[in-house]
């Protein structure tokens, strides 16, 4: 019964998203405004219906119900529950229905909060999210139904795959699908905005929440996927540009423009067209990069991992949803374009340039991911890595930073270079200072050196617009900012650090043999058997001891699963306050020696404490714009009461 | 009113740097793709035209069998890639991953010496969980990830 | 429109240039595999104990009987085997003879996974240690080989075989039957 009533209220929520699309459409018409009454509230229901749905979906795995094709393919009686959970979501039915559950209860909670907007606004607003939404509910429906039955029920479930029995794997891909899907949000306010002409310093206030929201899961999506990657893959990197990880990066890229873009159409009323533009293309990215993943177009060998009948349907919604609002962009530019004017030293052109640098490292991107596929289209096969990303990347990001550091210093509209020069000169002076004590030390590449220099001058400078203020009474936003710069700053340190002075030790040891990685002074003990609840281990003890310290234990395993047959390199990490040492057992020698790989790493763990803070800036930015606009609407009342008062 | 007209020809200057910035990036981005992007070569490919030295390729064939040999350092192993049309030997010093064994599919990543030796950076070796069906492919990331690592 | 509106047109011309790369990639799925070397070339000789009582095992001298047959390579531990098992079962129908090679497999297992997918296979022999698997140029399962009537390799199918495939690999049975 639950599957038929997750069906059934999946098939409810795509009535009432049509219903929404038709009546908010309406109401744009002259005589369509009776229609409005309707709007809010379907959207609403919308939202709880497919909530309603994705927890039917989530009872049935809870339940191992083995009448359902989806569970028997993804899950097992024996898992644990959390991963009998997390197997609703980890598979390609039912990902799109957690797609379509948060965009619908995005669009629920829109119409259920938002009143800042024009209503005409506000009701496209709601037919856009619902249009979107509808094409998602076809796909469901109609190609991947997440609740169809086994004519016989299977015996047992046949997901039992104990490489997905992790619980950073279990909540990655939520997390970054939150951020994905929220951005719809974004799009659905340009396209309302553009359709009744209203690109306006509300729109832009009423979008950023919203934003800023999705925003926040995206940049810990892709902290936790990049430290995941660090551990797991046991090649001691922690970004390798793959396809997936660029599908999270660019629409990150997009939405970090559009939330600068829309702080100065919310302050200042410029940069109108812009921002619209970015609101479509940071939804257009999540959604061209979850088709490209998810279609295999891009990371598969394998021909028959390209279903061309799934993959053409949602190329399909990709060419109706991105090309029908570029093609509104384009027909509506012209009569937003001109906003209000600034000079360029002022905050807004700072923000100009940082918008102009964030979208030529999303074009370099995606230029990047893309390129395989140009090229074969041309028959020639080729991969593109590091070597590309990393330097062509840097050319840009390295002027955003100076920016960055400079921006916030500067007020709207206009102010004199002058003005700001002594903090700049002092930051300038701290970063040539580093500049010549890293020389001194041994210089390390140009890239890293630079890196370390920028980041301490940027790193210093992101907190100058605390300068002078009441450090209780600075706004929450503007804590925000300087928290999200300055966990930049740090993230730039530690890669720099850890591309500039980490030591690595390929050796073959014997049983007893002391390797000195950097500092420390690490010791190959033991070899042991070991074994797990499905794997089977050699797991080797490690003393590793600092500058001649007390040795410290890691035990770094290569386990071998049976079921089905993998292995995997575990990875041991031993973290310091200045870095991390990272080793990985490799295989046998045939003299009896083992395979060690040990990496120092110094200071690698800021990468991931300054993604964390970048997030932790989104997150009160988000506070204080959320309890501003309470207040603000706690006043509006106020007033609305004392006129009523006065008027009896 | 100097502030107007003067913002105006400001806002010209902005534009056009963005857009020159912006045409910059793309034009870099192009140059860059042809020389940094690594070319995929089999065997026999690579025997009748050999990349550059300093040219980052991948080269992907069968293990031969019999040609699989440990150095005394214990670390670093050499073989032979070949498509039954040619072979080119391979050095690679690092961990080796599972499924990497003589007879099986490989992609190296790595550069060609002038005296005709392929030094690996990194080997990928053909492996059974690429054999996930489409369901299961966007499962994780972890697993599109492996995919991708293995295969790309 | 104004004059100079043509720039904001810029980003639906790029936008459609995607979608038309995308198509042309999804209406032909190239082929990125490393090829088997050994397609044209005989079978490797081998001779496997067979993987379930029922069935006899397979050597290579069954394959040289003068009839075109599938060797489908598989596992019970592999998910995609399982989901291409109603078109092996289809391609038996149609009076295909396939013969299977279980890899790295037990014979509890293997006797469990016939019982519930059905068994398509007039031989099934058991190779423990994926010998045959990679003499024959195959790194994975499931994979499909069409083998003529001389025991040499005709066609190598990669992955599951899907519905489509169907027609597609009995034209290239008829065509190893020339």
């Amino acid at each position: 019964m639950i599957a038929e009533f997750g069906l059934a209220a999946l098939w409810l929520a795509a009535a009432l998203a049509l219903l929404q699309l038709v009546a908010g459409s309406l109401c744009l018409q002259p005589k369509g405004e009776r229609m409005s009454v309707i709007v809010r509230p379907a959207a609403v229901m919308q939202g709880v219906l497919s909530a309603l749905a994705f927890g039917a979906l989530l009872l049935l795995f809870l339940n191992t119900d083995l009448s359902v094709k989806l569970v028997v393919m993804n899950s097992h009686s024996a898992k644990p529950v959390i991963f009998k959970l997390a197997g609703a979501w980890g598979n390609h039915e039912g990902s799109m229905l957690l797609w379509v559950t948060v965009m619908a209860l995005a669009g629920g909670l829109v119409a259920l909060l938002e009143r800042r907007l024009p209503e005409r606004t506000m009701l496209a607003t709601l037919a856009a999210q619902a249009f979107v939404g509808l094409g998602f509910y076809a796909f469901l429906l109609f190609s991947s139904n997440p609740f169809e039955r086994l004519p016989v029920p299977a015996r047992e479930g046949m997901g039992l795959n104990p490489l997905l029995q992790d619980i950073g794997l279990a909540f990655h891909p939520p997390t970054l699908y939150l951020g994905y899907v929220g951005m719809s949000v974004a799009f659905s306010f340009a396209v309302g905005a553009m359709l009744t002409r209203q690109v306006t310093p509300a729109f832009a206030t009423a979008m950023r929440p919203w934003v800023l929201g999705a925003w926040i899961f995206l940049t810990v999506g892709i902290t936790a996927g990049s430290y995941w990657a660090y551990y797991e893959l046991g090649w001691g990197g922690w970004w390798f540009w793959d396809p997936v990880e660029n599908a999270s990066l660019m629409p990150w890229l997009a939405a970090t423009a559009l939330l600068h873009s829309a702080s100065v159409l919310a302050a200042r009323d410029a940069l109108r067209a812009w921002t619209v533009m970015l609101g479509v293309v940071a939804f257009s990215m999540s959604m061209i990069g979850t088709f490209l993943v998810r279609s295999g177009i891009l990371t598969s060998v394998h021909a028959f991992a390209v279903d061309p009948e799934r993959g053409t349907f949602i190329l399909v919604l990709l060419a109706i949803y991105i090309g029908g609002a570029l093609t509104l962009f384009a027909m509506r530019a012209g009569t937003i374009a001109e906003g209000e004017r600034f000079s360029v030293t002022s905050r807004e052109g700072a923000l100009v340039v940082n918008n102009v640098a964030l979208s030529a490292i999303l074009g370099i991107v995606l230029l990047g991911t893309l390129y395989p596929l140009l090229a074969e289209a041309f028959g020639v096969k080729v991969s593109v890595g590091p070597p590309y990303f990393n330097p062509v990347s840097a050319i840009f990001f390295l002027p955003m930073l100076l920016v960055m550091a400079v921006g916030p210093l500067l007020r709207w509209r206009r102010d004199s270079a002058a003005r700001i020069r002594p903090p700049l000169m002092a930051c300038a002076g701290i970063a040539l200072l580093v500049l010549a004590g890293l020389i001194a030390w041994g210089p390390p590449g140009l890239l890293p050196m630079l890196g370390i220099a920028l980041a301490a001058a940027v790193g210093i400078a992101s907190l100058l617009p605390l300068r002078g203020r009441k450090l209780r009474r600075t706004p929450l936003p503007l804590w925000g900012m300087v928290i999200a710069h300055f966990g930049l700053a740090l993230a730039l340190f530690g890669a720099s650090a850890d591309s500039a002075y980490s030591v690595e030790r390929l050796v073959a040891a014997r049983i007893g043999q002391v390797t000195d990685v950097g500092p420390w002074q690490v010791r190959l003990a033991s070899v042991e058997p070991t074994a797990g609840p499905n794997w089977t281990a050699l797991e080797a003890r490690l003393e590793a001891s600092y500058r001649g310290g007390a040795p410290i234990v890691a035990t770094p395993q290569s386990r071998y699963f049976w079921a089905p047959v993998q292995q995997t390199n575990e990875s041991a990490l031993l973290t310091r306050w200045n870095g991390q040492l990272y080793a990985v057992l490799g295989g046998e020698a045939e003299d009896g020696r083992w395979q060690l790989r040990l990496w120092w790493k110094p200071f690698v763990t800021c990468i991931w404490f300054g993604g964390l803070l970048i997030a932790l800036g989104g997150l009160l930015a988000l506070i204080g714009r959320v309890y501003g606009d309470l207040r603000r609407r706690a006043i509006l009342a106020r007033i609305a009461q004392r006129k009523v008062d006065l008027g009896r | 009113m100097s502030l107007g007209l003067k913002a105006k020809h400001q806002r010209l200057v902005l534009v056009v740097v963005a857009f020159v910035a912006l045409v910059a990036a793309a034009l870099l981005a192009m140059w860059a793709l042809r020389s940094q992007a690594s070319y995929f070569f089999l065997p026999a490919e690579m025997v009748a035209s050999p990349p550059q030295p300093d040219q980052a390729v991948r080269l992907g064939g069968m293990v031969e069998k019999g040609s699989l040999a440990t150095l005394p350092d214990g670390v670093t192993v050499r073989f032979v890639v070949g498509d039954g049309k040619a072979h080119v030997p391979v050095s690679f010093t690092g961990i080796v991953p599972d499924l990497f064994r003589e007879g099986s599919g490989v992609v190296a990543e790595g550069k060609l010496r002038a005296d005709g030796t392929f030094m690996a950076d990194n080997l990928l070796a053909k492996h059974d969980e690429n054999y996930v069906p489409r369901e299961m492919k966007d499962m994780t990331a972890a697993q599109a990830r492996a995919t991708v690592a293995e295969t790309k | 429109m104004s004059a100079g509106s043509w720039k904001f047109w810029l980003p639906l011309a790029i936008f459609a240039g995607f979608c038309l790369l995308v198509f042309v990639q999804l209406m032909h799925p190239a082929e990125r595999e490393v090829a088997s070397a050994m397609i044209g070339k005989p079978l490797p000789a081998f001779d496997l104990r067979a993987a379930v009582p029922e069935r006899p095992g397979l050597a290579t001298v069954d394959l040289k009987d003068g009839k075109p047959r599938l060797l489908n390579i598989w596992a019970s531990w592999c998910i995609p085997c399982a989901a291409e098992a109603p078109q092996l079962e289809a391609l038996r129908q149609q009076g295909v003879e396939i013969v299977g090679v279980a890899i790295r497999d037990t014979p509890e297992d293997v006797t469990g996974f016939l019982a519930r997918y059905g068994n398509p296979y007039a031989r099934l022999g058991a190779d423990d240690l994926s010998e045959v698997q990679l003499g024959i140029g195959s790194s994975g399962v499931p994979e499909t080989f069409v083998i003529d009537g001389a025991g040499v390799i005709r066609y190598q199918h990669i992955g599951d075989i899907r519905e489509d495939d169907v027609p597609m690999l009995i034209a290239r049975l008829k065509e190893a039957a020339r």
